[in-house]
């Protein structure tokens, strides 16, 4: 067993497990907790809970108008860097085959050459988030621990994908063995990385979002502001 | 923007209690903070920063200190320490240091000299995170730690012995003669049976006793049977600001055990954004039920007069710009009935350049307007609000918050502003049609 077949193997599979049992178990946790029922009369015209937690969910989407100048920039960022990062994992041709070869699921790849652009620009991107956490005061008043090591662990799979970019998909999928295996095993091990401390860091929030706005919209939808 | 220096940090103590358990009596009651929502909420920040850019107290001071994520700190450090999933892993590592005495010292500015509650960063945050309601649950583990600015602990002790921090009960029917005989208005008190339960904020029962009486003038215009009453007449509920749970769940049943006795099915609501807050949205919580009476807020019930047909209003046709109280209209969801009043008044309105939902709290919310020590980053927040005042060139500065109205008042003073504040029921009252 080298490299290659420890991250294909072993690793893999304690990576898959510890980010499925501890997302469950940190997304389970705070569910449990008790939630007080609103007493108070809702306003008149207001929509059901379902409704407002969803329209809250949506309308997070984007940035009120009254604050767009001052947040376009932190706003744009995370729009690229989340499209970016969706589109590399979901789209690119060698992760579908290796989600495929782990699940049986499949669906139609998207064109190498967008796959290089969202790739350059989600580091691109990335390497601003990073800057701006170090260069603006606020930010890096707040940033903690967590805040660094989530960012080396989302930036690590793309740098060691990207090093592992030497030929076009179609060529690498029609060879029967992986060339490159100890670099291929890397850029694994940090996929595997990442998925071992979802659960633990920030990264939970791509599950939490939809509950928190969600929950902040019933709350105000009762209340009958417009969102 | 004018030369005003942002106050020292600074904090008070009440009692005699030791560090160690102040520090206790803070973590046991940050704790109890988290059901389901809190929780969730504190779970989701990715520290963005983008909530600084919301916050009054940020945009003009530019310190970072004042950024709202950063003042749930000794919050964030319970929930981890004590309440989240991997708690035990977080003790068991010493991944999360226990807040010290000296942490909850140094935020006691951060929590009550600079944040209004006003729940602007929760409109700007993309996770959807309601810190104005995390830092009031903050203020629940300050106050039992007794680590409150002194001035707002004062303003409790009163409020625990009169049920008002302006005046004991027993002193209500001189206060109400005075002012009905001032105004030439009749002001019923203490009336065994009544179907409005009025009440008042300390303000209107001191130096803003004209919005009371313009009070009296409608609800005697419109034949209603109403009164103020000793057992529950002040709704801005300072415990609901202080972080005193017992106090405001004692205020709170003041107002509705006194409805109740009296046969009332509303209580009305003064012109108080607080007020409006603890009694129409929080008050069935205290009373452990829905409430047998309903709640309005003054706006409500001059816009549903005015829909109606029971009262008339002479048009004023002027400019008029209105200041969104937060607690009416951002937590409250009133927007849109101040602006059917103002359109009722003839009046052109010239929407403030942040108005509505996205308003500027004024400065004074979530009892900083009290807080003497505040004073100086206070009148800095006005400076934000009188620019944009002075941007929409209207000849009427309006609002329908007594609270706001004082804090705007006191920051024209200080910044020699002859701007002066109007309030929404004043106008109403003073054009009254035949």
């Amino acid at each position: 067993m080298d490299l290659l077949d420890f991250a294909r193997g072993p690793a893999l599979v304690f990576a898959i497990v510890v980010f499925v049992l501890g997302t469950l178990w940190r997304l389970v946790g705070v569910l449990r907790l008790p939630r007080l029922p609103d007493l108070s009369p809702a306003r008149a015209g207001a929509p059901s809970n379902r409704v407002a937690a969803w329209r809250a969910i949506l309308r997070g989407m984007w940035p009120r108008q009254a604050f767009s100048a001052r947040t376009h920039y932190v706003t744009l960022n995370g729009y690229v860097f989340h499209t970016g990062l969706a589109l590399v994992f979901f789209g690119y041709a060698p992760h579908i085959a290796f989600v495929r070869r782990v699940t049986g699921v499949s669906w139609p790849a998207l064109p190498d050459m967008a796959m290089y652009v969202a790739a350059a620009a989600t580091v691109v991107s990335l390497l601003l988030a990073l800057a701006l956490r170090v260069t603006d005061a606020v930010r890096r008043r707040i940033s903690g621990v967590d805040d660094w090591i989530t960012w080396a662990i989302v930036f690590l799979p793309m740098i060691t994908g990207m090093a592992v970019l030497i030929e076009p998909s179609q060529a690498i999928l029609a060879r029967e063995h992986t060339i490159f295996r100890g670099p291929l095993a890397v850029h694994l091990l940090t996929l595997e990385l990442l998925l071992v401390w979802f659960p633990f860091g920030k990264l939970m929030h791509a599950v939490l979002f939809a509950f928190s706005r969600g929950a902040t919209g019933v709350r105000f939808s009762h209340r009958g502001v417009s969102t | 923007m004018n030369n005003i220096k942002t106050a020292a940090p600074a904090f008070d103590k009440q009692g005699d209690q030791g560090d160690a358990q102040r520090v206790d009596a803070a973590m046991h009651s940050f704790v109890r903070e988290f059901g389901v929502t809190a929780a969730l909420h504190m779970e989701s920040c990715v520290h963005c920063g983008l909530c600084a850019d919301a916050c009054h107290f940020y945009l003009t001071t530019g310190q970072a200190k004042y950024t709202p994520a950063l003042k749930l700190e000794p919050l964030r450090r319970a929930y981890l320490r004590e309440v989240s999933p991997f708690a035990p892993l977080v003790r068991a590592l010493g991944l999360v240091r226990k807040p010290s005495i000296t942490d909850l010292e140094q935020w006691q500015e951060l929590i009550y000299d600079s944040c209004n509650m006003c729940g602007r960063c929760t409109t700007v945050c993309p996770m959807g995170i309601d810190i104005a309601e995390l830092v009031r649950g903050a203020r629940h583990g300050m106050f039992k730690a007794g680590l409150v600015p002194e001035r707002l602990a004062l303003m409790d002790r009163t409020a625990r012995q009169w049920g008002s921090t302006a005046t004991p009960g027993e002193d209500l029917p001189d206060i109400l003669a005075e002012i009905s005989a001032q105004y030439g208005v009749a002001i019923p008190c203490d009336l065994p049976q009544a179907d409005i339960l009025v009440t008042a904020a300390p303000a209107e029962l001191g130096e803003h006793t004209k919005a009371l009486a313009d009070a009296a003038k409608i609800l005697n215009r419109v034949g209603a049977k109403w009164t103020l009453h000793q057992g529950g007449f002040d709704a801005s509920n300072i415990g609901f600001n202080n972080g005193d749970v017992e106090l405001q769940e004692k205020l709170t049943r003041a107002l509705v055990d006194t409805a109740v006795k009296i046969g009332a099915n509303t209580v009305l609501l003064p012109e108080c954004g607080h007020a409006y807050g603890a009694a129409r949205w929080e008050a069935a919580k205290w009373y452990g039920a829905a409430l047998p009476v309903r709640v309005i807020h003054m706006t409500e019930f001059l816009d549903e007069l005015l829909a109606s047909e029971r009262i008339r209003v002479k048009k004023i046709g002027a400019t008029a710009t209105f200041h969104d109280p937060c607690q009416i209209v951002r937590r409250g969801g009133l927007e849109a009935a101040a602006r059917r009043v103002l359109a009722a008044l003839g009046f052109d309105l010239i929407e403030l350049q942040d108005h509505g939902v996205t308003g500027f709290c004024c400065g004074g919310g979530g009892g900083v307007v009290s807080n003497q020590r505040a004073a100086p980053l206070r009148h800095k927040v006005f400076e934000l609000k009188k620019s944009q005042v002075e941007a929409t060139g209207a000849a009427h500065f309006v609002t329908s918050c007594g609270q706001c109205r004082i804090t705007l008042e006191m920051g024209a003073k200080q910044a020699r502003w002859d701007k002066k504040t109007e309030s929404l029921l004043e106008l109403v009252a003073d054009n009254l049609a035949e």
